[in-house]
């Protein structure tokens, strides 16, 4: 499958937009960046050298803070976003086997973008579900007590929707 | 919304807010915190909404007898049993409540006072149907002081906040009491810090005092990033207020102008929260110019966190305030000195700023007796895990760990064995059976080896293998290690391959002396408090379950079953009925038989994944 082309756009305009919404503070570079994140679902490279270049922040700055924190991406994300919660509670009632099965129902690691851009597959440290574990969620929306032999249906849901 | 200006106008909207609360005769509570929703409380809010509007009973469509109110609250804690619903003024706790009986609900015991059976929470030891909260096992043993309004009040609502009493003990701080009076009550209270340290919260605020600068801050820490912890996410979405009331008074006492609350941005709905209560309080001048015509000024600002655990570290959530990486610094000067942008800032957690108000409105010695000799008060702990009632709980300072997991969390499920219960999140440690009589408080927990937190309290049953749980945590930490000291960032790495080597089956007995030494090099050479803690979960496991390290080592065997290469899947043959849906589900085809005959797994071609298990409703499939 090709990878799909991700056009990105009105980067100066955005950029200026969403900086004014922080009195153009640099001090604010974690909201901003997350803000643009939010437009484009990841931080393209035009968009950084962009921020750079407004704040007059060095572009090493700017990437500093964009690969510091598990929040951002630098690349382009599915149009689902599946979370898997690997928090305690959650590792404990078996959430790393619903991972390993999702891992390799949609062929891809933790971290990765089907091709299709359908789906982005991650994990996170603790949701605050702990007692509905294993919690997986998919564009906000929670999916309480998973199995791994629930994983096939609900990236079938997913798709079809 | 009418600005309050002085102390008799803010009494004034009390009387008048507590009365109308008091004419109420039947309200609706629904739970709506994020667990509750998880769950579908959304629905069942908007089936009340509609329900109630098509029997011309909503209070907001037609005030007098017999209608009612709808209130969306914040978390009731008992998250396992959600969506939770209480019907007042009975105070009827309905749990697991569906859309579908909600019509039911008003009907019969809205409208008509009866009972519905099925709703009500079954004791599991006697049978017996439970009528009110209170008289649930869960929530007998517990001391509410801070969660209790969660399930009183609207957290989007002001209004309701100061209707049961909020904003009095601000209004009594910066109008009757000095800083310094303040400060001496939150030292003699006892209040020590809830975020896991347990500093005590008034020397923190009376060394901020000290320094002399024309600029102060106050940070609310509601970064909680310890996996398996949710308290303060509850209370920042379940009653926002009482942690900025909490702030007002900190920053009066030490002479601040300007509050930060730095949420973590996986906290969406508490996001939300707070930042709404801000803006309703500054509406009302309850924050901004002049407070309540005191002449102190004071306003608050809210940060999302990017999603770093090391960014609830006190100096590296302030580099994150600051526009900055999350790396913490060395803290030869304390933030109370030189804090965010160089200038005196007190930082305390969200539980511990939902304590203040309490503090002021009932006094230092009231709260004091609450609690052990050297720590006061109540503590929330998320009780999640193996355990049948899983929730918030809040209880006195002090209670044993075998209360809170036996009568308050009703035990373990499924008849299993109770093994450990891991407390103070990757910090912290895991304790056995032998310690659970332990009170818990800090100093008793640190003593055992593992430590209070900021409040998780996971249990564990005989499933889980303590030394994959050890390098869980390893792991985590490794991942979240911000990477700029090297005892942390070399250290745990190495921690990580030797239980890695371990858990496959290819540990040494040396490689279990090796995870001690560098335990110890890591803990006492790194800068932060991430790492100085990180080598906990190991050491703990170790001291109390070193069989099973043994066990991993020399036997290659995994008696929870979870260690991958250590185990394999097989059929047993007398329990199999040859219904033929393993065989179905099995993802790589590694299971045969014929349907009505008994199946089979070919190890060669097995990958563990475990749908066998699942699917499997005879019982037929076993780990070994």
């Amino acid at each position: 499958m090709a990878m799909t082309e991700v056009v990105v756009e009105n980067v100066e305009q955005n950029v200026k937009e969403v900086l004014a919404r922080y009195g153009n503070n640099p001090a604010r570079m974690i909201e901003i960046l997350q803000d643009l994140q939010d437009i484009y679902g990841y931080l393209p490279r035009e968009v950084l050298r962009e921020v750079s270049h407004q704040t007059e922040m060095p572009l090493t700055r700017v990437y500093h803070v964009a690969t510091f924190f598990k929040a951002f991406t630098l690349k382009p994300r599915g149009k689902y976003t599946i979370q898997v919660c690997t928090g305690t509670a959650c590792h404990v009632k078996g959430s790393y086997r619903v991972l390993e099965r999702l891992e390799d129902v949609l062929g891809i690691k933790a971290g990765d973008t089907t091709d299709d851009l359908m789906f982005t597959l991650e994990t996170v440290n603790c949701v605050g579900a702990c007692a509905l574990g294993p919690v997986v969620i998919v564009n906000h929306k929670y999916h309480a007590y998973m199995t791994p032999a629930k994983v096939e249906s609900l990236i079938k849901e997913y798709r079809e929707q | 919304m009418k600005r309050i200006e002085s102390r008799e106008a803010l009494l004034e909207l009390y009387r008048e807010l507590a009365g109308e609360r008091e004419k109420e005769e039947k309200y609706i509570a629904v739970c709506t915190g994020t667990a509750c929703l998880a769950n579908g409380a959304q629905e069942v809010y908007d089936a009340f909404k509609e329900e109630l509007a098509k029997r011309g009973l909503d209070i907001q469509v037609k005030k007098g007898e017999g209608s009612v109110s709808l209130r969306g609250t914040g978390c009731h804690g008992f998250c396992g049993r959600g969506p939770l619903v209480a019907i007042h003024p009975r105070k009827i706790f309905y749990q697991l409540v569906r859309p579908e009986d909600v019509p039911e609900i008003v009907e019969k015991t809205v409208v008509g006072g009866e009972l519905i059976d099925r709703l009500l929470y079954e004791d599991p030891v006697t049978g017996e149907r439970v009528l009110h909260e209170e008289d649930i096992p869960f929530y007998k043993k517990q001391m509410r002081l801070l969660m209790a309004a969660n399930g009183q009040i609207d957290p989007k609502s002001i209004y309701d906040y100061i209707a049961i009493g909020g904003y009095q003990a601000m209004a009594k701080a910066i109008l009757d009491m000095e800083g310094d009076e303040i400060i001496q009550e939150v030292i003699d209270s006892g209040l020590r810090g809830r975020g896991g340290a347990g500093f005590p919260t008034g020397w923190k605020w009376e060394d901020a005092k000290k320094h002399q600068s024309p600029v102060k801050y106050v940070i609310c820490n509601a970064d909680e990033g310890d996996p398996g912890a949710y308290m303060d996410r509850s209370l920042l979405e379940g009653n926002p207020h009482s942690v900025l009331e909490g702030m007002i008074i900190g920053a009066y006492a030490v002479g601040a102008t300007e509050g930060w609350v730095y949420v973590r941005k996986e906290y969406p709905l508490a996001l939300e929260n707070i930042t709404l209560a801000i803006e309703q309080a500054r509406e009302l001048g309850l924050l901004g110019e002049n407070i309540l015509g005191s002449g102190f000024s004071f306003d608050v600002k809210v940060a999302r966190g990017g999603g770093a655990f090391v960014g609830g570290e006190s100096s590296a959530l302030m580099a994150s305030i600051e526009g900055r990486v999350a790396e913490p610094r060395s803290k030869h000067i304390h933030a109370t000195e030189s804090g965010l942008w160089g200038r005196p800032t007190v930082l305390n957690n969200v539980e511990t700023w939902a304590n203040v108000p309490i503090i002021i409105n009932k006094g230092a010695q009231w709260y004091a007796k609450i609690g052990t000799e050297k720590s006061k008060g109540t503590k929330i702990f998320s009780l999640v895990g193996d355990v049948n009632h899983t929730g918030l709980v809040e209880v006195p300072m002090g209670i044993t760990l075998r209360e809170v997991i036996f009568d308050i969390g009703g035990g373990i499920p499924g008849g299993k064995e109770f093994k450990g219960v891991q407390t103070g999140g990757p910090s912290g440690g895991c304790l056995p059976q032998s310690q659970l009589d332990l009170p818990v408080d800090f100093d008793t927990l640190d003593a055992a080896g593992s430590m209070m937190g900021s409040g998780g309290m996971i249990v564990m049953d005989e499933n889980t293998c303590m030394v994959d749980v050890a390098r869980y945590f390893v792991k985590f930490l490794t991942e979240e290690s911000c990477g700029k000291c090297v005892p942390c960032r070399e250290g745990l790495k190495h921690m990580l391959d030797i239980l890695t080597r371990i858990t496959d089956g290819e540990g040494t007995m040396e490689d279990v002396e090796l995870l001690e030494e560098l335990g110890y090099v890591i803990a006492h050479a790194s800068l932060c408090g991430l790492g100085k803690s990180a080598p906990n979960p190991v050491l703990s496991t170790i001291k109390y379950y070193k069989d099973e390290y043994i066990e991993h080592v020399r036997d290659k065997k995994c008696r929870a079953g979870v260690c991958k290469a250590l185990v394999k899947y097989i059929i047993i043959a007398e329990n199999c009925t040859g219904c033929h849906v393993c065989f179905k589900r099995c993802p790589v085809g590694a299971i045969s038989g014929e349907p009505k005959g008994i199946h089979v797994i070919d190890q060669e071609m097995c990958i563990k994944c475990g749908i066998c298990k699942d699917v499997c409703k005879f019982d037929a499939v076993k780990v070994v």
